[in-house]
C-alpha cells in the first residue's frame, strides 16, 4: 500500500531546476564547467526525488501538493503525480541528465555556456511543471514557458539569421497553439465547473454530452497539435534543428514535441472516444505520419532527416491516440517512451558527427565507420530501433500499432483498409531513412575535404548515447521485464478500471502484423537502393511535392499580417496631421456625452449657484479669452499660445485657491511652471511648418472645413460645460467622500485628507502612478537617445547666430562675449534662491501629511529649482558643479515608497498599512511621525528624478546639436551620434 | 466701522486688481511683440499673487498667503524661461 509518501517533493522537483537556472544565469561567461555540474546534479536529484516517489504510484497512489493560489475563485496551486505523470517526469529528467552530460562536451568554450544551461534548466522544469500540474490553467501556463523557453534554446546562437528565423517561427505556432489551449481549458473548465484536472478526467461522459464539447476539442487539439508538430502545423520544427544539437534532442525528439502527445493521452478518458477525435486526431496522425516519412527521405542535412522522421514519428503516436481503442493508448505511450530513447540517441550521434567533421550534409560525408566505429555502432542499433528492426524497442511498439491498425474502429470500409497500407508504407519509408542515415554517414569511400579530420569524441560524450542505445536493446529483448511495469502504472493511472489485456511480447507467433512487418523491411530496403541514383544527384526537397512548402505559406501569412495588413491600416486610418486625429478624438468624446444625456435626460438639478463674486469675474474674463486666443493662436504662433496658455493655466489656480482647494492650487501652479519650460524646451526643435504638397483648394472648402472644426469645439466645449454644470448644481450623493472625511485622522493620522488617500487609503494607487510616472520618464530619456530633430531646426538658432556674428564683426570681442553679461542680476539671484527652493520643498514635504503640501509637490518644487539652474548656467556650467543623477534618484524613490509598503509585512499587516505616533524630539517637542512619510519621500525622490530626467534629456539635445554643428563646419566627416553627456546611470 | 472699511476696501481692490488683469491679458493677447506678452505674463502672475494676498485677508486664512508665497517664489520661472529663449533661440543650452 502507499507509503507516506512526502508530497512535499513534488514542488522541489519543479522548483528545483528553476532555482538552479536562476543561479546558472549568474555564473561567469565561461564558466563552462560549473553550470554544466550544476545542471547535471539538478538533473540526477531530480531523477532520485522521482525514483522515491515510485512505490507510491506504482500502488495507484497518487502525490497532491496544494497551495492556495485565488481562493476566491477556486483555483489553488496544484502538483499531481501519477503514474502517468511519473513516466514523463521521469523521462524529462532522465533524458535531461544524459543531455547535460552530452552538452558539457558538444558546446564550445567559447559560446556563453551558463546561459545555455540556465536555460536548459529553466525548460526542464517548466516541462515537469506541466506534466505534474494538477490544474488546467496552471497546465496552460507551464505549456506556454516550454514554449517560450524552447524559444530561448533555438534562438540560442541569436547571431544567426537561421536561429533566429527558427526559433521566432518556433514560438508563433507553438504559443499560438497555447493560446488555443488556454482557451480550451477555458471551454472545458466552464463545462465541468471546475478547473481541478481530477474532476475534469472524472466527467468524460459529461463533457462528451456537453454541447460545447466540440468547441473544447478543437481549441485543445490545436494547442496539442502545434506542440507535436502534426501536419499542417509541422513546419516549425525542421526549422528548429537550427538550435544546438542537445537542445534538438532534448526538446525536439525527447521531450517538449512530446508535450501535445502527452496531453491528448492525459485528456484521453475526458476527450476521447467520439467520431470527432477519430476524424481530427486519426487524420492529422496518418497524415503526418505518411508525409514525414516521406520528406525524411530525401533530406541531406542528418538533423533535418531526423527532424522530418520525429514529424512522422509524432504522426504514428497520434494516430494511435486516434484510433480511440485502450490498446492504441498503450502503444502510444510505449511508443513515445521508445522514440525518446532512439531519436535522443540518434541526434547525439548526429550532433557528434557535426562536432567532429564540421559538417551535417549526407552528400559530403562517407565512410566514418572506419574513423568512429563505436560512434557508427551505436548510430547503426538506434537507427535499427527507428526502422523496427526485430529485438529493438522499436519493433515491439511497431508490432503494436500494426495490430492496432489492423483493427481501426471505423464503420467506413475504404479507411479500414487504408489505414493498415499507410501504416506498411510508412513504415517502409522509415527503413529507408533509417538506411540512408547510416549508410550515407558511416559506409562508403572515405570522405574527402571536410573541415576537420573526422575521430572518435571524448568518451564522456558518447556515454549518454551508449546508455540509451543499451536501453533500447534491453528494451528491445526484454519488453516485460524491463519496463512492464512501469508502462502499466502509467496506462492504469489513465485508464483505470478499462486497462485492457495487452502483452509486451517480443515473439506473437506468425501473425499479420509480423507478415506487414517484413514487407515493411524488404520493402524500404527495395526502396532505398531503387533511390540511389535520385539520392546521389543531391537535389534539394522531395520530389512530388516540392511545392507544398508549408513554410513559405506561414511566411506570406506572417508578412501578410505583420506588414501588408498593418501598412494597409495605418493607411486607411492612420494620419500623421495633427488636426484630423483632434477632430475624430472630440467628435467621439461629444457623441458619446450627447448620447448619454439623450438617453438619461439632462434636467436642471436641485442646488441654485450662488452669485458670482465681481473679482472672480473678472479673472475668469481673463481667463476664458486665453484659453480661447491660446486655440486661436496655436496653428502659426506657437509662442504666443503657450504665453496665453500660461495665463489661463494661472487663472485656474486663482480659481483653486477660490474655492477653498489649496493643494490643488499648489500642484497646479507647479505643473503650469513645469509645462511652460517643457514647451519650450521641446519648441526649439519642432519643424517650422508641416507642409502638404497638395493643391491648392478653393476658399470655399476652406471656409467649410474651419466653420466645421468651429461648430466641433463649440458643441464639445459646450457640452463639458453643460455637464460640470449638471453635476455640480446637484447634491452630491453619499460617497467615498464622507468616509474618507471621517477616518482620515483617526486611521490615517493626518488631517490633510487628500494626501492621505494619496499615500494612505489610496497608497497601492499611488505606488503604481508613481512606477508608471518612472516607465514613462524612461521611455522619453530612451527615445531622446535616438532623437533626430527635423532638418530646418538643425542648425543654431537664429538669435545665436546674429549674436556670433556680432562678435566676430568686432575684433574686439571674443565669441560669446556680447552674451556674458546678460540676465546677470537674475542669475545671481536664481542661484541664491536654490537653497530657498529646496527649504520649500522640504517644507511642503513634511507638513503634506497636515496641511497642503505632499511628496508630489515636494518633488516637483525641488525638480523646478534644479531646472533654474540649468536654464541660468547651462548644461555644461551645472554639469561640471553638480553631478545630478535623475535614475538613481527615480530608483531610490520607488525602493523606498516599496520598502514602506513592505515593512507592514513585518508586523503581520497586509502591503502599505501605515502606522503613526507622536515623537519626542528635543529642541522640537512633541512631533507626530506616520510611516506615510516615508512612502511619501520615496514620491517625492521619484518625482525629482522623472521630472529632471526628462526635462534634462530635452536640454541634452542643444549640446548635441551644438557638435554636430561645430564638426560640420570644420570640414571634418559628421561623428558618429554619441549619447549626451553622462547622465548618472547611463551605461 | 473698521471692519466694514476693511471689507469695502478689500472688495475694491479686489475689483481693480480684477481690472489689471484684463488689462494685462489684453497686451498677452494683442501684443504685438512676444516680449509684450511676457512682460504682460509676468505682470499676470504677481497680479494673482496680490490677489491671493487680498483673498486671504477677507477670508482670514494663512494658507492663502503660502499659495501666494509660492507663485512669487516660482512665477518667475515661466518668465525667466521664455525670456532666455526669446534671447538665445533655446532654453537650455
Amino acid at each position: 500500500m502507499p507509503q507516506t509518501m512526502p508530497d512535499a517533493l513534488l514542488p522541489l522537483v519543479v522548483g528545483l531546476p528553476f532555482a538552479a537556472a536562476i543561479v546558472a544565469g549568474f555564473l561567469s561567461t565561461h564558466a563552462r564547467g560549473a553550470a554544466a555540474l550544476l545542471a547535471g546534479a539538478v538533473a540526477v536529484v531530480d531523477v532520485v526525488l522521482i525514483w522515491v516517489a515510485y512505490p507510491t504510484v506504482a500502488g495507484g497512489g497518487v502525490l497532491l501538493f496544494e497551495l492556495e493560489w485565488m481562493p476566491a475563485l477556486g483555483l489553488n496551486f496544484v502538483l499531481r503525480m501519477d503514474g502517468f505523470a511519473w513516466l514523463f517526469a521521469g523521462l524529462v529528467a532522465a533524458i535531461g541528465a544524459l543531455i547535460v552530460l552530452y552538452a558539457r562536451y558538444y558546446m564550445s568554450p567559447e559560446d556563453p555556456v551558463p546561459r545555455f544551461f540556465s536555460f536548459l534548466l529553466a525548460f526542464m522544469g517548466s516541462m515537469t511543471g506541466m506534466v505534474l500540474s494538477g490544474n488546467l490553467i496552471q497546465l496552460a501556463f507551464f505549456w506556454e514557458l516550454t514554449s517560450l523557453f524552447s524559444f530561448l534554446l533555438i534562438g540560442y546562437w541569436y547571431h544567426t539569421a537561421q536561429a533566429r528565423d527558427g526559433a521566432r517561427m518556433a514560438l508563433t505556432v507553438t504559443a499560438a497553439g497555447g493560446l488555443c489551449l488556454f482557451a480550451g481549458v477555458l471551454v472545458l473548465g466552464h463545462i465541468v465547473g471546475s478547473y481541478e484536472l481530477d474532476r475534469v478526467l472524472a466527467s468524460g461522459e459529461h463533457i462528451r454530452a456537453h454541447p460545447l464539447y466540440l468547441t473544447a476539442l478543437i481549441l485543445i487539439l490545436l494547442g496539442a497539435l502545434t506542440k507535436s508538430a502534426q501536419f499542417p502545423f509541422h513546419f516549425w520544427l525542421p526549422h528548429a534543428m537550427a538550435a544546438p544539437t542537445p537542445v534538438s534532442a532534448y526538446l525536439h525528439s525527447a521531450t517538449l514535441v512530446k508535450a501535445g502527445v502527452f496531453l491528448m493521452a492525459r485528456f484521453w478518458p475526458a476527450l476521447a472516444g467520439t467520431e470527432a477525435w477519430f476524424w481530427i486526431v486519426g487524420t492529422a496522425g496518418v497524415t503526418t505520419l505518411l508525409i514525414g516519412a516521406y520528406v525524411a527521405i530525401f533530406q541531406h542535412d542528418l538533423k533535418g532527416l531526423l527532424a522530418y522522421s520525429t514529424i512522422s514519428h509524432l504522426g504514428l503516436i497520434t494516430l494511435l491516440l486516434g484510433l480511440n481503442s485502450e490498446v492504441g493508448l498503450v502503444a502510444a505511450v510505449f511508443h513515445a517512451m521508445n522514440h525518446a530513447t532512439f531519436k535522443a540517441s540518434l541526434f547525439m550521434a548526429a550532433g557528434i558527427i557535426d562536432h567532429e567533421t564540421g559538417t551535417r550534409d549526407i552528400r559530403r560525408l562517407s565512410g566514418l565507420h572506419r574513423f568512429m566505429p563505436f560512434t557508427a555502432r551505436l548510430a547503426m542499433v538506434a537507427a535499427a530501433a527507428m526502422a523496427g528492426v526485430p529485438l529493438l524497442n522499436g519493433f515491439l511498439s511497431k508490432e503494436m500499432f500494426f495490430a492496432e491498425a489492423l483493427r481501426a474502429p471505423t464503420s467506413h470500409l475504404l479507411i479500414h483498409d487504408l489505414i493498415p497500407v499507410g501504416a506498411v508504407l510508412a513504415s517502409a519509408f522509415s527503413v529507408t531513412y533509417s538506411l540512408r542515415f547510416i549508410h550515407g554517414a558511416f559506409f562508403g569511400p572515405d570522405p574527402v575535404d571536410l573541415p576537420r579530420v573526422p575521430r572518435e569524441p571524448p568518451s564522456w560524450m558518447r556515454f549518454p548515447v551508449e546508455i540509451l542505445v543499451l536501453a533500447c536493446i534491453i528494451v528491445g529483448i526484454l519488453p516485460a521485464a524491463t519496463v512492464g511495469p512501469f508502462l502499466d502504472t502509467a496506462i492504469r493511472s489513465i485508464l483505470g478500471e478499462a486497462t485492457p489485456q495487452y502483452s509486451l511480447e517480443v515473439w506473437h507467433g506468425l501473425s499479420q502484423p509480423l507478415l506487414m512487418s517484413v514487407v515493411a523491411l524488404i520493402g524500404g530496403v527495395a526502396l532505398y537502393l531503387a533511390l540511389q541514383r535520385h539520392l546521389l544527384k543531391g537535389v534539394e526537397g522531395a520530389p512530388l511535392i516540392r511545392r507544398l512548402d508549408a513554410r513559405r505559406i506561414f511566411d506570406r501569412t506572417m508578412v501578410f499580417l505583420s506588414w501588408r495588413l498593418a501598412r494597409t491600416l495605418e493607411g486607411v486610418l492612420g494620419t500623421r496631421r495633427l488636426q484630423p486625429q483632434l477632430r475624430l478624438m472630440l467628435c467621439v468624446a461629444a457623441l458619446a456625452g450627447l448620447c448619454a444625456v439623450y438617453v438619461r435626460g439632462l434636467g436642471p438639478g436641485n442646488l441654485f449657484p450662488a452669485p458670482p463674486d465681481p473679482a472672480l469675474a473678472l479673472v475668469w474674463a481673463v481667463g476664458i479669452a486665453c484659453a480661447i486666443g491660446a486655440a486661436w493662436k496655436a496653428k502659426f504662433h506657437r509662442l504666443a499660445a503657450l504665453i496665453l496658455l500660461g495665463v489661463a493655466g494661472l487663472v485656474t489656480c486663482v480659481t483653486f485657491v477660490w474655492f477653498s482647494a489649496p493643494d490643488l492650487a499648489l500642484t497646479q501652479l507647479l505643473v503650469e511652471v513645469v509645462t511652460t519650460v517643457l514647451l519650450l524646451l521641446g519648441l526649439r526643435w519642432l519643424p517650422k511648418r508641416f507642409e502638404v504638397g497638395r493643391p491648392p483648394e478653393p476658399r470655399v472648402y476652406t471656409l467649410a472645413r474651419h466653420l466645421t472644426d468651429l461648430a466641433i469645439a463649440v458643441i464639445a466645449g459646450v457640452g463639458m460645460a453643460a455637464l460640470a454644470f449638471a453635476v455640480m448644481t446637484r447634491t452630491p450623493p453619499e460617497l467615498l467622500a464622507q468616509h474618507f472625511l471621517a477616518r482620515a485622522y483617526t486611521e490615517g493620522g493626518g488631517t490633510n485628507v487628500v494626501n492621505v488617500i494619496l499615500v494612505d487609503f489610496r497608497g497601492f494607487d499611488t505606488l503604481g502612478e508613481i512606477t508608471v510616472l518612472g516607465v514613462v520618464a524612461l521611455t522619453v530619456f530612451a527615445l531622446l537617445r535616438r532623437f533626430r530633430p527635423a532638418a530646418d531646426s538643425i542648425e543654431l538658432p537664429e538669435q545665436q547666430r546674429d549674436q556670433l556674428a556680432y562678435d566676430a564683426a568686432h575684433p574686439r570681442q571674443t565669441d560669446g562675449e556680447t552674451v556674458s553679461d546678460w540676465l546677470l542680476v537674475p542669475s545671481l539671484i536664481t542661484r541664491v534662491l536654490f537653497p530657498v527652493i529646496w527649504v520649500i520643498a522640504l517644507f511642503l514635504l513634511l507638513r503634506g501629511h497636515d496641511l497642503p503640501g505632499g511628496g508630489f509637490v515636494a518633488g516637483l518644487t525641488a525638480a523646478v529649482a534644479l531646472i533654474l539652474q540649468y536654464l541660468i548656467g547651462g548644461t555644461r556650467w551645472i554639469e561640471d558643479r553638480l553631478t545630478v543623477q535623475p535614475l538613481r534618484w527615480m530608483g531610490i524613490g520607488l525602493l523606498i515608497a516599496t520598502t514602506t509598503g513592505l515593512a507592514a509585512w513585518l508586523f503581520g499587516r497586509p502591503f502599505l498599512t501605515s502606522y503613526f505616533d507622536y515623537l519626542e524630539l528635543p529642541l522640537f517637542g512633541t512631533v507626530p511621525l506616520a510611516s506615510a512619510l516615508f512612502f511619501d519621500i520615496g514620491v517625492f525622490a521619484l518625482v525629482i528624478g522623472a521630472a529632471t530626467l526628462m526635462l534634462i534629456a530635452l536640454a541634452h539635445q542643444s549640446v548635441r546639436g551644438h557638435r554636430v554643428a561645430q564638426a560640420s563646419e570644420e570640414g571634418q566627416p559628421t561623428p558618429p551620434p554619441r549619447q549626451a553627456p553622462a547622465l548618472a546611470g547611463e551605461d | 466701522m473698521s471692519a466694514e472699511l476693511l471689507g469695502w476696501s478689500i472688495f475694491i481692490s479686489q475689483i481693480f486688481l480684477g481690472l489689471a488683469m484684463v488689462l494685462a491679458a489684453v497686451r498677452v493677447l494683442w501684443g504685438p511683440r512676444a516680449q509684450d506678452r511676457v512682460l504682460a505674463l509676468d505682470t499676470v502672475y504677481v497680479i494673482a499673487a496680490t490677489l491671493l494676498l487680498t483673498f486671504g485677508i477677507r477670508t482670514g486664512g494663512t494658507l492663502y498667503f503660502e499659495a501666494a508665497l509660492v507663485i512669487a517664489l516660482l512665477g518667475f520661472v515661466g518668465t525667466a524661461a521664455l525670456a532666455k529663449f526669446l534671447m538665445r533661440g533655446e532654453v537650455i543650452e
